[in-house]
């Protein structure tokens, strides 16, 4: 069991909690950063693609799991990210390092846009007003064809990065140390964010509006901002995506990836950076696991493949129900549960986590 | 007299909506859950009105297959609520929504395996069949349409002004605490109104499979239902259903006088507008608090 003594006020924002904590995540950046030494070519896309799903994930964890805004649009702030990169890069030749900063500064900025007008909702009412933006995006993305290549799309431009020519199926292994740079670089960012004033503000106003207006927090201000750092992470990742899908047009950002991007996170876990990894990693694995599984029952029963569609998104289904349903905080919930379990042996106990629950009152009734 | 023909047959488009609306501000005035897996429910219901009545399935008479659809999207709608929704009686509105989201996955993937994925056609007495109205020929199926709806409506709008029941309903939306200490069963209420928002999703099924054909993806229109719940107002009955025929009739229009690109994002982008400009609707009802 480990004590924490807090001898100054330091302790309880430190980056680390303590040697051993960073020890851990030292270590898994290196192995993270070896990855390319030890996996095959496919299994890196899929790690690769697990990375950009999580800067996608951290995006959105910071509005709906840290501000308590629930998105249901954030492909479209995927698709705005990944478009202004790919038009800033093709068109006017902007370096690798410059238009990709941009394209997230341009998601970032059409997120503050969207959050003016949204100010005004709550819960349900946001999540439907973003559904809609997301369900609008595909259609613009289509109409806006002079920019954006309408449905037959656009091929995401070659990366140089000091004459270092980086190619998502010529050197998986640069492609990847760029994806995981990134997402280190705005885990950092999302980590120091949470230890300053502002991810204070952020939880005050997603626990109780009114009480963080009476602490001095500006909910609007603090959720317009939300907004924005959200959006502009969100870009980072569709500016990836684009490299990673190499052509894409408007079917790749409808609005079922919006939905998944949400459910990712509930299953990572809402509140936590840990539960955007974990979250597409689960997303990741799951058709993954399904193929093999197929395979293997192809192979016991002796018939030929069989092909059930929409077998993937019912079994994504049903994980998400047994979440909700017994871990409503996540993997990551879980995880921590395991820990304090076996750090406390044998003094845990089962109310430890309980959350109080609350009896609904109308929304109509303000 | 294309105009006619275009209003009548956007009423009846519409009027679906307005159910699968109905679904939704039904089970969002009683249990303040939003239920996005009504459109689901009701592409649900269509297939089971199919499976029953269709020669090629088990060809039992229409009118009774639309009893056996509705009486089993009400017990689905009642067993969801009791084995999935109850456990999260006290917990957050996201938590909700996202597992309903999730339900509705899985009733596409279950009506996938069992009916396939190609389109298909609820036969029915009115199919094909017209109307004369003066100079006019209308779809009797449009017509039947808007007056299955617009009766359905009134009774419902009926049983939560009159009944005790429907009184009961509002009482635990509108404060779940205050409901129990009057004596109110809140958890029965809400197995009672999943399990009328099922019912109401069959009909709404049933109705859009007689017009044209289904297929599983046919529950993504319940995102359009959505554009006419809030631009009619969630929580008010009736405007779910002028929200729903607003967009019935909006859809219509806009593709005979706009381009192809644009027509499709009319509805929405009404939507939007009515969510900036009236958050809560055209019909509110929302009342200041009173301090």
């Amino acid at each position: 069991m480990r004590v924490h003594f807090k001898t100054t006020y330091d302790h309880d924002i430190r980056l680390f909690a303590d040697a051993r904590d960073a020890l851990r995540y030292g270590l898994l950046v290196a192995l993270a950063v070896a990855l390319p030494f030890l996996l095959d070519d496919f299994l890196l896309g899929e790690a690769t693609n697990v990375l950009i799903w999580a800067i996608a994930g951290m995006g959105l964890m910071l509005l709906t799991g840290h501000a308590g805004q629930p998105s249901l649009g954030h492909a479209a702030f995927l698709a705005a990210g990944c478009y202004a990169h790919a038009i800033l890069m093709g068109r006017f030749g902007l370096p690798f390092a410059a238009s990709f900063v941009l394209a997230g500064v341009i998601a970032g900025f059409v997120g503050v846009l969207v959050a003016i007008p949204a100010l005004r909702l709550h819960g349900i009412y946001l999540a439907i007003a973003t559904l809609a933006l997301s369900i609008l995006t595909e259609d613009f993305i289509v109409l806006a064809e002079p920019w954006t290549g309408g449905v037959a799309g656009m091929t995401a431009p070659d990366i140089s990065i000091l004459g270092m020519e980086i190619d998502r199926l010529g050197s998986p292994d640069s492609f990847y140390w760029l994806c995981l740079a990134v997402a280190v670089l705005v885990t950092l960012g999302y980590r120091n964010i949470l230890r300053a004033p502002f991810g204070r503000a952020l939880l005050a106003v997603r626990d109780s509006e009114i009480s963080a207006q009476a602490m001095g927090v500006s909910p609007a201000r603090t959720k317009t901002a939300a907004f924005g750092l959200s959006c502009m992470t969100t870009g980072w990742a569709g500016a990836l995506m684009g490299h990673f899908f190499y052509t894409f047009n408007h079917e790749v950002f409808t609005v079922v990836i919006s939905i998944q991007l949400l459910l990712m996170i509930v299953i990572g876990g809402l509140g936590s950076i840990h539960g955007a990894y974990y979250g597409a990693a689960v997303v990741a694995i799951v058709p993954q696991a399904i193929n093999v599984a197929r395979d293997w029952i192809a192979q016991v029963s002796g018939a030929g493949g069989v092909a059930i569609p929409g077998l993937e998104v019912g079994v994504f289904g049903l994980i998400l129900i047994f979440f909700i349903l017994f871990e409503p905080l996540g993997i990551h919930g879980r995880m921590t549960k395991w820990r304090v379990y076996f750090e406390l042996f044998p003094f845990y106990r089962r109310d430890m986590f309980r959350r109080q629950k609350s009896y609904l009152r109308t929304e109509r009734m303000r | 007299m294309e105009i006619l023909q275009l209003i009548v047959s956007g009423l009846a488009n519409g009027s679906v909506y307005g159910l699968i609306a109905l679904g939704f501000v039904l089970i969002y005035k009683a249990t303040e859950q939003v239920n996005f897996a009504q459109g689901d429910m009701m592409m649900l219901g269509a297939f089971i009105a199919l499976g029953l009545g269709n020669d090629s399935q088990i060809g039992a008479p229409f009118w009774l297959a639309c009893a056996g659809a509705i009486l089993a999207m009400a017990a689905i709608g009642w067993g969801l609520e009791r084995a999935v929704l109850r456990h999260l009686f006290g917990q957050p509105q996201i938590a909700a929504m996202i597992l309903t989201i999730a339900l509705g996955f899985l009733l596409r993937f279950a009506a996938g395996a069992i009916w396939g994925h190609d389109p298909l056609a609820l036969e029915n007495p009115v199919a094909g069949k017209t109307l004369r109205l003066g100079g006019t020929v209308l779809g009797l199926d449009e017509v039947a349409t808007i007056a299955v709806t617009v009766v359905l409506t009134g009774l419902l709008y009926l049983f939560f002004r009159r009944t005790r029941l429907g009184i009961a309903m509002q009482a635990s939306s509108q404060n779940q605490l205050a409901a129990y200490c009057m004596g109110i069963p809140v958890r029965r209420i809400h197995g009672s109104i999943w399990a009328l928002a099922g019912a109401t999703a069959a009909v709404a099924g049933i109705l859009f499979a007689s017009k044209g054909s289904i297929d599983p993806g046919t529950g993504f229109l319940g995102i359009k239902a959505f554009a006419a719940a809030v631009i009619g107002g969630f929580g008010s009955l009736p405007g779910a259903l002028a929200g729903g025929l607003i967009v019935g009739l909006i859809e219509p229009f806009a593709s005979r006088y706009l381009d192809a690109g644009y027509a499709q994002i009319v509805p929405y982008a009404v939507m939007l507008l009515v969510l900036v400009v009236r958050p809560h609707g055209l019909l509110a009802q929302v009342h200041a608090k009173k301090v």
